[in-house]
């Protein structure tokens, strides 16, 4: 059977220490599901880059810089830090109930897929939860590029509708009679959830409060940590 | 167009996959769809209403199948292609082979960071008032366009209540064809799970969307 890049991929990560391991040709056998769409989207978009970067209409460099931006400068630490902010400093949350996008643009995150913010709330009384379930709207500015299961069918099609069944499966169970709320974001506004302050936190500083806030807290996909949990 | 895309209240596609630290990226073919994508938006040729429809106009059982790098590859293809910058056979051959339409810009590695602080800002002004209030009760138009439209199928004919008004706003179904931006007010409309889903909807459910005015009729 040819191998795939994928599946050439796997390998030498499987058989790092092949020398040391007698049995590995065992995971030889294994029926690899890497399937041949990926090689196929390898393969196809790499002659799109070449005919495009052929052309002149493309900087394969620019690509690079993108790429770097989001993995290493645009992410949920951003939001993290609103919702801490938002926490820490009544003023800071009126701000962010009032005009989010200004609120969080004093903060310094601005740009591409956050150019209208709106915060929502957790409390007592009702849980946010965002989805988007026409496309994959999702605020870049402060969570960075949404994962895989948010731009997936089973999250867009059940959030609206199952969205107890739905927060079940990242783990979170709310009270009967706590009401849930779910934002479709069909326009251009761009949702992010403030989670409710766990409590024993008094005294916390922002960047320890921030460390309690995940991505999936500010979908509303989950809660924020208890102090001494990882987020 | 009541695509693959509109997936709200779908059912079959089973459990959330989640996956424990899942990566940005795959493969490395996702960093490069996401940058051509992007390096191609900012041709000027088209905008992100004309994208939409271009992903929502794959065949459903492609859509479906797809992972979203995919889908956006896709799309990409056939924008470069009705836009005159590429042709199917050219990138079936993967070497250019004529010379094509000339974009406004080329996005070059030391604009990108200026260009993604400035994002797409699509409020727009309006000299007309907004006709509905916070608080008005409006009924979401039936309606089936075989063109764009932001407004989803669960939540068409159903009785909401106005909970913000939020600017105004480009109208994608318009702007997504080329007929102009024609900006309209953009309203966030609340429904009771019961109104949206019927007999054994979750009765502590409410669910918003944001509606242009012209999806809205006074109750």
């Amino acid at each position: 059977m040819p191998k795939d890049i994928g599946t050439l991929a796997e390998d030498s990560l499987l058989h790092d220490d092949h020398e040391h391991d007698d049995h590995h040709d065992h995971d030889h056998h294994h029926d690899h599901h890497h399937d041949n769409h990926y090689s196929d989207m390898q393969a196809r978009v790499k002659a799109l880059e070449t005919v495009l970067t052929e052309k002149g209409l493309i900087d394969p460099a620019a690509i690079d810089v993108i790429v770097d931006t989001y993995q290493t400068k645009v992410g949920p630490r951003n939001g993290a830090r609103v919702v801490a902010k938002a926490w820490s400093d009544p003023d800071f949350a009126e701000w962010l109930k009032r005009d989010a996008t200004a609120a969080i643009a004093s903060l310094g995150y601005t740009g591409r897929q956050g150019e209208h913010m709106r915060a929502v709330f957790n409390t007592d009384e009702t849980h946010n939860l965002v989805v988007c379930t026409l496309c994959s709207c999702y605020p870049w500015s402060v969570l960075g590029l949404p994962p895989t299961w948010y731009k997936a069918p089973a999250y867009r099609s059940r959030a609206v509708i199952d969205p107890r069944g739905v927060l079940s499966e990242f783990g979170v169970s709310l009270p009967e009679e706590q009401k849930i709320r779910v934002w479709d974001s069909t326009a251009e506004l761009r949702y992010l959830v403030i989670p409710q302050r766990p409590e024993g936190t008094e005294g916390f500083s922002e960047e320890q409060l921030a460390d309690l806030v995940s991505r999936d807290a500010m979908i509303g996909a989950g809660l924020a940590a208890a102090p001494g949990a990882a987020a | 167009m009541n695509g693959p895309h509109d997936l709200g209240g779908q059912m079959g596609f089973g459990a959330i996959a989640l996956e424990k630290d899942e990566p940005y990226f795959h493969a490395e073919w996702e960093k490069r769809a996401l940058g051509l994508t992007l390096s191609c938006g900012a041709f000027g040729a088209w905008n992100i209403d004309e994208s939409r429809h271009a992903r929502e106009s794959i065949p459903p059982a492609s859509y479906l199948s797809a992972s979203y790098y995919e889908i956006w590859t896709r799309a990409l293809e056939v924008l470069l292609e009705r836009h005159g910058f590429t042709s199917a056979e050219e990138i079936a051959s993967g070497h250019r082979q004529f010379d094509g339409a000339a974009p406004k810009r080329v996005l070059k590695a030391d604009m990108v960071s200026g260009v993604l602080a400035k994002g797409g800002p699509c409020d727009r002004p309006l000299d007309q008032p907004a006709r509905f209030a916070v608080g008005d009760r409006v009924k979401t138009r039936n309606f089936n366009p075989t063109t764009h439209t932001r407004l989803p199928r669960y939540a068409r004919a159903k009785v909401g209540v106005i909970e913000a008004v939020q600017g105004s706003f480009v109208f994608p179904d318009d702007n997504a064809h080329g007929k102009g931006e024609n900006p309209q007010w953009v309203y966030t409309v609340v429904f009771d799970g019961g109104e949206i889903w019927g007999e054994g909807a979750d009765p502590s459910l409410t669910v918003s969307i944001d509606a242009w005015e012209s999806y809205l009729e006074p109750v």
